[in-house]
């Protein structure tokens, strides 16, 4: 069974009385494990699936389902929860809080856990150690470089062990040695640590990366390429 | 208390604006507390008196004088166990502003009828044997820095001419109601120097029984109702409740101003705690992002509306209550037993859990609602 299964979804926005139709049945499973670069030109969907996927929007019809649980049906203050357990969300303009440190920063969904201080701790040293910034626990955002803020912000969404890593033009913002500090670091997550990762990008060498490519156009999969291992 | 590193973070985001934020809550608060400190203490001036004592002043008001005639006739009356006789002398100390009241009194028997001033044993006999002696309230030995022997010369304003009296005692009030900062001296040394002789200003009477002051009051006034002067009598605390109502309706002004001041500082508070919240529309849409529910969101900007207002709270309310009794404050003596009530600090708490309310709900409203998809939509 794939881990996110989305079955003829509907989407649909109103700009006053225009209406955009973005998903037309969309259809699409991805794996356990799988490493999934969605692309295309802007308005094309990619970000509306992201957010679909991880429950911060709700298709106007069809279903979106994650580790079998229908998300598309959850309620608000079900949503919430399950979004702690099973999303890690990164975003292009990192997103960081500005008054927190690193470390602060990183510990955030873990607030949300039952988890000790103690443990927090522990994972958090951890998270911020597969990024590679163990030595700027303490550092403000504004104290980093843009490539080290993302790598807190995917510290950030790794911390809690998701189910899923959802990544919205996660080198938008960077410059090239950033970015390929980046898609490192993605690399691993994905080979050594089997987080499944879906990423929206226009970077083909992000794309490159990635095990599995969708194109996406007004709102349907004109490509699909399976990288070779 | 994980939340509490977020928490103090946020608070510390613009700290000049968080501690003026709290300052205003702080001001506002502490002239809350004052000017109802006013209307209490007022109040409670207008409640002192003794259900034993009676005031007989002249029925056309009490400025005018009576005869001191009147005194054995007073205490030959049913009822009447003690009988004493005061006039407002209006004396001027030094350049004259500092303000204090001077009364002349018939020394012995006003001191029997007033256990509630506190005098030494060996000043009140002093103060009994010299006919140029003063007793003054313990409050006066501070500002002037008397002491008891020096001799002080005051310029009547009534009674016209340097009056040198010698300081004998010192009284401390045992009801903070009562002034300590009075002057009194004895009467037959007015009398004596004074071109109106043989005159009281109103009469001090203790009666047997509570119950019968109405009795003993219709008496007094029906025996004196076709002489020259006339009288009316009532009781201690009316007398002084009609005191209280010569300021007009103070409380009402006092309230208004009040309740002025707070609505103003409400808005100011809730005018930072929304310009905190706009300021962070796209972290509070990364907290939905992360997992973070509407409830707890709410609960969070709450939290900080509390913080503020409550610390404002406890600055403003806790200065008002120390100050005025570290200062020993008493508005010149126009407001004895100036002090903050326990009261007045629970509303004052009321008011700042409404601040906080008024303050917090709107912003916390907007955090909790907020679209994350649009909000993220909009700053990516």
């Amino acid at each position: 069974m794939a881990l996110v299964e989305i079955r003829d979804v509907h989407k649909t926005f109103h700009r006053g009385a225009e209406r955009i139709d973005v998903f037309n049945g969309l259809t699409l499973d991805m794996a356990q494990g799988s490493f999934t670069a969605l692309m295309g030109p802007s308005g094309s969907g990619k970000s509306t699936l992201l957010n679909l996927i991880a429950g911060l929007d709700r298709p106007t019809s069809g279903a979106v389902r994650v580790g079998g649980a229908e998300v598309s049906s959850m309620t608000p203050v079900q949503l919430a929860p399950w979004r702690s357990r099973h999303i890690g969300f990164v975003f292009q303009q990192f997103n960081l809080l500005p008054v927190l440190t690193a470390y602060q920063n990183v510990e955030l969904p873990l607030l949300l856990t039952r988890l000790s201080k103690g443990e927090r701790d522990e994972r958090v040293r951890i998270a911020l150690g597969v990024v590679g910034l163990d030595d700027r626990l303490q550092h403000y955002p504004r104290q980093l470089s843009g490539g080290q803020e993302q790598r807190v912000a995917i510290a950030r969404a790794i911390v809690a062990d998701p189910t899923l890593v959802l990544l919205d033009e996660p080198t938008g913002q960077l410059d090239a040695k950033s970015s390929q500090e980046v898609l490192h670091l993605l690399g691993r997550l994905n080979d050594e640590f089997g987080k499944t990762i879906i990423v929206v990008t226009h970077d083909p060498h992000v794309a490159a990366r990635a095990k599995r490519q969708l194109h996406l156009d007004k709102g349907t999969f004109v490509e699909q390429a399976e990288a070779v291992a | 208390m994980k939340f509490l590193p977020l928490l103090r973070a946020n608070l510390g985001r613009h700290k000049r604006r968080t501690l003026l934020t709290i300052a205003s809550v702080a001001l506002a608060l502490f002239l809350f507390a004052s000017l109802r400190t006013v209307i209490t203490t007022i109040g409670a001036a207008a409640q002192f008196g003794s259900a034993r004592r009676l005031v007989t002043t002249n029925s056309t008001g009490f400025v005018l004088p009576l005869p001191v005639a009147y005194a054995n006739r007073l205490q030959a009356m049913e009822g009447v166990e003690r009988v004493t006789w005061a006039n407002w002398f209006g004396g001027r100390y030094g350049d004259g502003k500092r303000f204090f009241a001077t009364f002349a009194i018939d020394p012995k028997s006003y001191l029997d009828i007033y256990p509630e001033m506190s005098v030494p044993p060996d000043q009140r006999e002093a103060f009994l044997q010299d006919r140029s002696g003063a007793l003054i309230g313990v409050r006066l030995l501070d500002i002037f820095g008397w002491k008891v022997g020096q001799n002080v010369t005051l310029q009547g304003t009534i009674f016209p001419g340097d009056w040198t009296l010698t300081i004998r005692g010192v009284y401390t009030p045992t009801d903070p109601v009562i002034n300590d900062d009075a002057l009194m001296f004895h009467w037959d040394y007015l009398d004596e120097r004074s071109e109106r002789t043989g005159q009281a200003g109103w009469y001090i009477l203790q009666i047997d029984r509570p119950e019968n002051a109405a009795r003993v009051a219709k008496a007094i006034d029906d025996q004196f109702k076709s002489s020259n002067a006339p009288t009316k009598t009532g009781t201690e605390q009316a007398f002084n409740a009609s005191f209280a109502t010569m300021w007009g309706n103070v409380g009402l002004l006092m309230n208004t101003i009040g309740m002025a001041v707070v609505f103003a500082i409400l808005l100011v508070t809730a005018n930072a705690m929304m310009m905190s919240a706009r300021e962070r529309t796209r972290e509070v849409a990364v907290l939905k992002a992360i997992g973070f529910t509407d409830r707890r969101l709410f609960g969070l900007v709450m939290l900080e509306a509390g913080i503020i207002t409550v610390t404002g709270a406890v600055i403003g309310l806790g200065a008002a209550k120390l100050l005025y009794r570290a200062t020993n404050f008493n508005a010149a003596g126009f407001l004895p037993g100036f002090d903050v009530t326990w009261s007045t600090l629970a509303i004052g708490g009321m008011i700042a859990l409404l601040l906080m309310l008024a303050s917090g709900i709107v912003p916390a409203a907007r955090a909790a609602r907020l679209p994350v998809v649009a909000a993220l939509r909009n700053v990516e």
